[in-house]
């Protein structure tokens, strides 16, 4: 894939006061961005209004070259995967998963075929009938994960998807989200509280502090500087 | 925690308690029995039945229906719409007609949608050539609506809100169409809760008195609570009374067993102000739908209470308030309103606390009965509708015609029975908290009985006991069906009294009447409800 911009912030400010929110920053097609920083800091804001779930005050939101900061979250070209309830619980998992692919679940029998190659894709071959309340918590990720796939949208936001999964676990499922955005060719943002997650999956890193982007920077030796006071409250007191 | 002595008095008090409430079901039942015995069904009389029965039903099917369906795109425009200002007002102001008094409701209703009203003024300039009647089918209809179209908003609401925000976000990010949204997601969140609030909704519209009585009533549009009614008032046809009645039990049983099959009983859950956030749905002129429904909705329960104010406040009050038989009215509906409060709340702490002791899984059939009964007692009550009750003691007092006492115990005892479900939902979450913190501790101080009743449990449940007795104040004092049978000039309640403006067509004392007693029964409803809000910051 040619290499230009999947994303871009320019000045977007949402928000007044103590609680408003600023971002400016562009990422590279392809790329993996961890986003950090204290709870409460603006870290979902931002992914928020990268989905359009928010609009901004001012500034403009570009997404795969195109203004899209008037569009519907639909109209952006984006798949989420949220820390919890990315399933319907009263639909099935195909079902679940077919919205992805039409909203109105008009599908022929080649969209079926693509929703039983996402399950298979994310180890879940079969599964398609059963309820989500039948699944443990990493096999429903797995099933969001898998919408994502067969969605093939450019942007992939993921807010939390693997915290509360314990560290194996959430190992294993953050490396089949970089075989998929691989195989997608999507941009990443991440939101993640853990300083492992980032350096295990990500290039590069947002850290957000008080509504601002308080660091933007590669990720090779991010958590190893120490120039950076509110990275240093937020990793607590390292070795000094 | 209770020492054995504490289970025992327990027991004992409960089995006492419903006892009391068998007999005060069972005798006049056993009276409508043998009067029915004597009495034969002519075919005449059958077709009279099957016409009143058919109205009951079909009545009430319909008023479901509609009920239904405006309440189910009410509640989605309201979860649609989460933070418009005036949004928990609205939603307070659906909860008012659940309390309001049928009368007063009807009289409000009638100033907005009846010939002069501003309704029909509206459809008459709109070119509608024959006006809207609030008598008849259609009013009964219209009535009930006003009723139960809130109640059922109000109980589907939270099915909706209780889903989680990531729902919307996914419907948001996946381009979900209202419609597809509605299929997929929104209705099968709703259908449960619709479901048990349509079986409500009929429940209440089949048994519906006051409305019926007011509205309707003609040959035409009678109902069977109306028609046991007139049967003993007007007619003084005990035989028909008794075959109504009978035929009205059989019906009540017959929808609470369905009702029971379809599922759980309807609860209001959470309808605070604010809902979650929709990104699904957008702004602009999308808003258009969302708000035309939501503000009709507003105004169709609102405008009949505006009505009621209005006129009530141009009637006469300062003349109403020194009429004598005013206050002679005022004292005789509060003191049957308090006596019927105290022994709904004694009743109901007997109840609660015998299931307590019987516990969550008796260890022995008679106590397995004793808790079934005690928690099935309060529905007991549904099951015979006050009016079916009055008649029967009603027969069994021989027309209670001039007699004072009889009559006034059992306008309390049938007000105390109605009251019954509710104070005991208020009483049991209470009793089971206060004996969940202080009980171990009461048990190890010896602190027992008697002195534990006085010093410990009761003082602990006063808040909800309050709850209780000001709620059931109110609901007795806006009551008609019980006092229509025994009201005469020697026994008047406010009810009564503003059903015989009405019929008389006083309106303006009406108008003044229907104010001061919504506004007292609004009043009760409020302390009770704020009573219930300490009540539960305390327990925290």
């Amino acid at each position: 894939m040619r290499q230009h911009r999947a994303i871009a912030f320019d000045g977007v400010a949402y928000g007044m006061g103590e609680l408003s929110a600023a971002f400016d920053f562009r990422r590279q097609s392809g790329t993996v961005t961890a986003i950090l920083g204290p709870s409460g800091a603006g870290k979902s804001t931002l992914l928020n209004l990268a989905a359009g779930f928010l609009t901004p005050a001012s500034g403009r939101i570009i997404l795969d070259g195109r203004d899209v900061t008037g569009l519907a979250p639909s109209e952006r070209g984006i798949s989420m995967v949220f820390q919890d309830n990315n399933l319907f619980a009263h639909l099935d998992i195909r079902t679940n998963i077919g919205l992805g692919l039409d909203p109105a679940l008009k599908l022929d029998r080649a969209a079926w075929t693509q929703v039983d190659k996402a399950l298979e894709r994310v180890g879940l071959a079969g599964f398609g009938k059963r309820m989500p309340a039948t699944l443990s918590g990493g096999e429903r990720q797995r099933v969001a994960l898998a919408r994502a796939f067969a969605r093939r949208r450019p942007l992939l936001l993921l807010d939390e998807p693997f915290d509360g999964l314990g560290p194996g676990l959430a190992a294993d499922m953050l490396g089949l989200m970089l075989e998929i955005r691989a195989e997608v060719g999507a941009t990443v943002l991440m939101v993640t509280h853990d300083p492992d997650e980032a350096r295990a999956a990500s290039d590069q890193i947002l850290f957000i502090a008080k509504g601002r982007i308080a660091a933007d920077a590669p990720a090779d030796g991010f958590f190893e500087r120490r120039d950076l006071p509110d990275l240093q409250a937020y990793l607590g007191s390292g070795p000094v | 925690m209770l020492t054995r002595g504490e289970h025992r008095a327990s027991r004992a008090a409960g089995l006492a308690a419903l006892m009391a409430i068998g007999l005060a079901l069972a005798v006049p039942i056993a009276v409508l029995l043998t009067h029915g015995e004597s009495t034969g069904v002519t075919s005449n009389q059958g077709d009279y039945l099957i016409r009143i029965t058919r109205f009951t039903l079909m009545q009430a099917g319909l008023s479901t229906l509609l009920s239904l369906v405006f309440a189910v795109p009410l509640a989605r425009a309201l979860a649609r719409r989460p933070d418009f200002a005036g949004r928990r007002w609205l939603i307070k102001l659906f909860a008012v007609p659940l309390g309001l008094p049928p009368l007063v409701a009807a009289l409000g209703l009638i100033e907005v949608w009846g010939r002069n009203g501003v309704a029909n003024k509206g459809l008459g300039l709109m070119g509608a050539e024959t006006p809207f009647s609030i008598y008849g089918l259609s009013g009964i209809l219209l009535a009930h609506v006003f009723f139960n179209l809130p109640l059922a908003v109000r109980l589907i609401l939270p099915a909706l809100e209780r889903l989680p925000p990531e729902y919307w976000k996914t419907a948001a990010n996946l381009g979900m169409s209202g419609l597809s949204l509605f299929r997929r997601v929104e209705w099968p969140a709703m259908r449960r809760s619709a479901a048990s609030a349509a079986g409500l909704v009929f429940m209440l519209c089949a048994t519906s008195f006051t409305l019926v009585l007011v509205l309707g009533g003609g040959p035409a549009a009678t109902t069977l609570e109306v028609a046991i009614y007139q049967a003993l008032r007007f007619d003084f046809d005990p035989g028909r009374a008794v075959l109504l009645s009978l035929i009205q039990i059989s019906m009540t049983l017959i929808v609470m067993l369905v009702l029971k099959f379809l599922g759980t009983p309807a609860e209001e859950g959470e309808t605070k102000g604010g809902g979650t956030n929709r990104p699904d749905v957008q702004g602009g002129l999308h808003l258009l739908p969302d708000a035309v429904l939501i503000g009709l909705g507003g105004l169709f329960v609102g405008a009949p209470m505006a009505a009621v104010v209005v006129s009530g406040l141009s009637a006469d009050l300062s003349r109403l308030l020194t009429d004598a038989l005013f206050w002679r009215a005022a004292g005789t509906s509060l003191s049957i309103g308090i006596s019927a409060a105290a022994l709904s709340v004694l009743l109901a702490a007997c109840l609660v606390r015998a299931r307590y002791s019987a516990g969550h899984r008796p260890r022995s059939v008679p106590l397995g009965l004793l808790a079934g009964l005690s928690g099935a007692a309060g529905s007991l009550t549904l099951l015979v509708p006050p009016v079916v009750l009055g008649a029967g003691w009603f027969l069994l007092l021989g027309g209670g015609a001039g007699q004072l006492l009889a009559p006034l115990m059992v306008i309390v005892l049938i007000n105390a029975l109605m009251a019954l479900p509710f104070v005991m939902r208020v009483l049991e979450p209470a009793h089971q908290n206060t004996l969940e913190r202080n009980g171990r501790l009461a048990v190890s101080l010896g602190v027992v009985g008697r002195h534990r009743l006085s010093q410990i449990d009761i003082p602990a449940m006063l808040p909800a006991f309050a709850t209780g007795f000001v709620f059931a104040v109110a609901l007795s004092l806006g009551d008609l069906g019980a006092i229509a049978l025994f009201g005469s000039d020697r026994i008047v309640t406010l009810p009564w009294l503003l059903y015989q403006k009405l019929g008389s067509y006083r309106t303006a004392d009406a108008a003044g009447l229907a104010l001061l007693l919504g506004a007292i029964t609004m009043a009760l409803m409020i302390v009770a409800e704020k009573l219930g809000t300490r009540n539960g910051s305390v327990d925290r």
